[in-house]
């Protein structure tokens, strides 16, 4: 609780968002109550051996470094505290999402890139927690350690992606081949390089810590690393997968927030006591209708609808395609007490609007969740923000953690519903085969090609 | 005495494992000492105590291990000849078994007694994860079972599905249940759990399916890290004196060398001998005329008797020019020469642990030899190896599966890959007019 009032920089009392202010708050910021709550006394110190240090042991996080940008100060230095708060969130929330249109423009390449480099960070982020938590500066190879199993799990994880979508590319360069072929065992090997480094670094006086850092490096990477791989594979599914998910979670945020200020009252969750059941159901709303209003809006273009490829002869991702049923207009007939409000008999939709319905309706319902989990994880281990990375809002974990859970979602949505298997890794695994399994398995697709009639059977070689 | 036992459990230096391998024999004395302390309650069944009471407590002690290390590969027999679904049920329970001692560790050593849900959480997140995995499993293997049942299907189709959501219930019923004064607590057990689940059950499982590749895949690397063990403690016993590790003061190099070589030649001998018996070779299919498991095929180029020329150097020794051999014998030396030189790093892993949080044994539920954990430690490693090695080098994908896969794709799909097929099945020649004709 001391680290509340030393954290530097942020005007106002917590008016900077503690954790996340960003949706349902209250009407006129109850921010006492915010900080307030915080001063439990922490009986988690008592429990267990490790914790039985008292409350001042915790590392005070140091002041925070003030990153918002002079100039903005010296624009908006006229201005309460209150507001200028406001102003920076604000002008930064922008920023990013003009940002992050700049990326789409840019390609799928850019956006792959965009999130691996938010991967790293995030996972830099909580292991800088973690680190900072347990005092470990003296743990000997802790954070090399960390950083390694970071790269052997995107390693493994690239691997496989890489190894679906680049067939071609990849069956011509021999080293890759091989490479592809022993892609699990060379993973295993490098992680059990690394386990084996663990364990012979485990020094005497300091079990205990060693084996939580281990676990705390473990979790994060099952959480951020491969998350950020469903991230990928959705983008991969089409840009619109990529987008629509992402931007419902934002638009919830921002609504929710929204809501919250102007109508607030009910308090949601004692976790994040700035939350309301008004700005969680306006928010919902509005996600719905906002979901429903992208997806027809970007369902237009081939460029956001189209599989990503890689084309070999061109070396590089390009999408063109025919855009599959889902995208295409249909007609529904209304229900009927939607017929008398709109006074129309059908409506033209395209059947992704259907699914975007789900989608925000994820967005808006437990989305918030994982914001409620970061909200705890800081103050079990009382911390503001996850870092300081962007002004007025603190760390990338601090934008991205209702992110999390709507990239397995949306993933486990379109591996459920919408496509089967992925066809470059079928064929890819049809390659590895043994010739006289391939043979088999070439006669009795092309019985199966000649009964659906998609085969004639007159084809000669 | 009592001052004595209480300095023995403050060291945690000395003797806090109860494992068998490398010890000195200098350093039994005080594990006789150290072993009252792991028996809160004493398992030792009252026959053998009546029967050993008359011994000195080290050779009690040496007597007690050494009858239920016979009792457990006794069991391990009788397992292996009821076939593949006991073998299946009784992995199931030795990983709820090796998951409710992790948890039970985890509970205790934050006293989390009045932490509610807790419990129910644990368990129903590896109830999701085992309805996970042994859905995929299910599928792959089962897989006309389960399209000929209705229910079966569906729950096929949507299983992931079905599976994020039972997840996400539990998530979301963490979050509800923070409790304001226990917040690192609640996190502190969240993960332990997940890491909990990722050990045990994953490895649980690539256990299962190592077994549905043949019943010879999962003996012989159990076999030989079981070896290792035993190996490794009569090397030490008899000509331990260098120390291998910090962390486990009993282990030797002369016991880690020792049992390396004689796994290494066990691991030939068994594999040779099971290697005959296509009960043992065979993957486990599951017939649906039958509604059982079967084992019966023709067995692949990896079980059948080939001659292999002897390096010059050996020829001299042996007399022989060329020798028989299993050609799986020769995958049985690298799986063999893992369980001697990596599996330990297991067991020191799961010592490291114990002695983090001051336990001197996982559980108590063998006698003599602590928990289900303390005996599996080195297996799961070794679980994970045999799986990745199978992936690489023996087998390649499903056929099954993947024309499985294929028919679920779309038809302009299904050309493509069809098509491609052709043209490199034609590279290779392998494709003849007559067989276009068929």
């Amino acid at each position: 609780m001391l680290e509340l009032r030393h954290r530097g920089g942020c005007p106002g009392p917590g008016a900077a968002g503690a954790p996340p202010p960003r949706e349902g708050e209250a009407a006129g910021g109850d921010h006492e109550t915010e900080s307030t709550s915080d001063k439990e006394t922490d009986i988690d110190d008592r429990y267990g051996d490790l914790d039985s240090r008292p409350d001042s042991d915790i590392p005070e996080i140091p002041p925070s470094s003030d990153r918002t940008p002079e100039i903005l100060k010296k624009a908006l230095s006229g201005l309460s505290s209150r507001w200028k708060n406001w102003w920076i969130r604000g002008i930064l929330t922008l920023t990013m999402i003009s940002l992050f249109f700049l990326i789409i423009y840019m390609g799928s390449f850019m956006l792959m890139l965009l999130v691996l480099g938010i991967q790293v960070k995030c996972f830099h982020e909580i292991i800088t927690i973690g680190y900072r938590v347990y005092r470990s500066y003296d743990l000997p190879w802790f954070r090399t350690l960390s950083w390694y199993f970071l790269l052997c799990v995107n390693y493994f994880f690239y691997g496989e992606t890489v190894a679906d979508y680049f067939a071609t590319f990849v069956q011509r360069e021999e080293q890759l081949q091989f490479l592809i072929r022993y892609h699990r065992f060379i993973s295993f090997a490098l992680y059990l390089a690394g386990f084996c480094m663990f364990v012979l670094s485990l020094v005497k006086k300091h079990y205990r810590l060693q084996f939580y850092m281990f676990a705390w490096t473990h979790v994060t990477l099952l959480i951020t690393v491969t998350q950020s791989h469903l991230v990928i594979q959705n983008l991969f599914e089409g840009m619109i997968w990529f987008l629509v998910p992402i931007s419902s979670v934002i638009c919830n945020d921002i609504t929710a927030y929204l809501f919250g200020f102007f109508f607030g009252r009910t308090p949601l969750i004692k976790l994040s006591p700035k939350k309301t059941w008004e700005g969680f159901i306006g928010g919902f709303f509005s996600t719905v209708v906002f979901g429903f209003v992208a997806a027809y809006m970007l369902s237009k273009y081939q460029y956001f609808v189209c599989p990503v490829e890689y084309r070999s002869d061109v070396n590089s991702f390009v999408t063109e395609c025919e855009p599959s049923e889902l995208f295409q207009l249909q007609s529904y007939s209304l229900p009927p007490f939607l017929k008398a409000v709109l006074r129309r008999e059908t409506v033209s939709l395209y059947p992704f609007q259907i699914h975007s319905i789900a989608l925000s309706t994820f967005a808006s319902l437990i989305g918030p969740f994982g914001g409620f989990f970061a909200s705890g994880f800081k103050r079990a281990f009382k911390i503001k923000d996850f870092a300081n990375t962007i002004p007025g809002h603190g760390g990338i974990m601090d934008r991205f953690d209702c992110q999390y859970l709507m990239a397995t979602f949306v993933h486990v949505y379109i591996t459920s519903f919408i496509r089967g298997p992925n066809p470059s890794k079928v064929l890819q695994q049809l390659l590895v085969l043994q010739p006289e399994q391939q043979l088999n398995i070439y006669k009795t697709l092309k019985t199966h090609l000649i009964e659906k009639g998609i085969l004639q059977p007159t084809l000669k070689v | 005495a009592h001052q004595k036992l209480w300095k023995v459990q403050r060291d945690s230096e000395s003797e806090t494992e109860a494992k068998v391998d490398g010890e000195t024999a200098s350093d039994s004395e005080s594990r006789a000492e150290a072993a009252p302390l792991s028996a809160s309650t004493d398992d030792t069944p009252e026959v053998l105590n009546r029967a050993l009471s008359n011994l000195s407590s080290r050779w009690k002690n040496w007597w007690v291990r050494g009858i239920l290390t016979l009792a457990m590969i006794a069991f391990f027999f009788i397992i292996i000849y009821l076939g593949p679904m006991v073998l299946m049920i009784i992995v199931m329970c030795v990983q709820i078994k090796c998951f409710h001692e992790i948890i039970t560790i985890g509970y205790n050593v934050y006293h989390s007694y009045d932490l509610p849900w807790f419990r129910t959480l644990s368990w129903y997140f590896l109830l999701c994860v085992n309805y996970f995995f042994y859905g995929e499993t299910v599928t792959d293997y089962f897989f006309t079972l389960v399209q000929r049942e209705e229910p079966l299907r569906i729950l096929s189709k949507y299983h992931r599905f079905i599976s994020f959501t039972l997840y996400l219930i539990g998530f979301c019923m963490f979050v509800l249940s923070l409790v304001k004064k226990h917040y690192r607590l609640q996190f502190y057990m969240f993960g332990w759990t997940h890491v909990t689940l990722l050990i045990v059950v994953t490895q649980s499982h690539l256990v299962i399916h190592n077994l549905f590749e043949g019943m010879i895949w999962f003996i012989v690397p159990i076999s030989c890290v079981i070896c290792n063990d035993i190996m490794a403690y009569m090397f030490g016993f008899f000509f331990g004196r260098t120390p291998l590790i910090k962390l486990s003061p009993k282990k030797t190099w002369e016991g880690f060398i020792g049992g390396f070589f004689a796994t290494v030649v066990f691991g030939l001998l068994l594999s040779y001998v099971m290697s005959g018996y296509r009960c043992f070779v065979c993957p486990v299919e599951y017939n649906n005329d039958t509604n059982s498991f079967t084992v019966d095929c023709e067995p692949s180029d990896l079980f059948r008797l080939q001659e292999y020329n002897i390096p010059e150097v050996i020829q001299s020794v042996i007399g022989l020019t060329t020798v028989w051999m299993y050609p799986f014998q020769i995958h049985s030396i690298a799986l063999s020469t893992f369980a001697s030189l990596i599996g330990p790093f297991g067991g020191f892993f799961a010592s490291g642990f114990k002695r983090a949080f001051k336990i001197k044994d996982f559980a108590n539920t063998i006698p003599g030899h602590g928990g289900i954990m303390d005996r599996f430690d080195c297996q799961y490693l070794m679980a994970t190896f045999v799986n990745v090695y199978i992936a690489s080098f023996i087998r390649g994908p499903n056929p099954s599966k993947l024309i499985q896969q294929f028919l679920t794709l779309r038809p302009d799909q299904q050309l493509h890959i069809f098509n491609t097929l052709r043209s490199h099945l034609a590279d290779k020649g392998m494709l003849t007019v007559a067989t276009e004709d068929e």
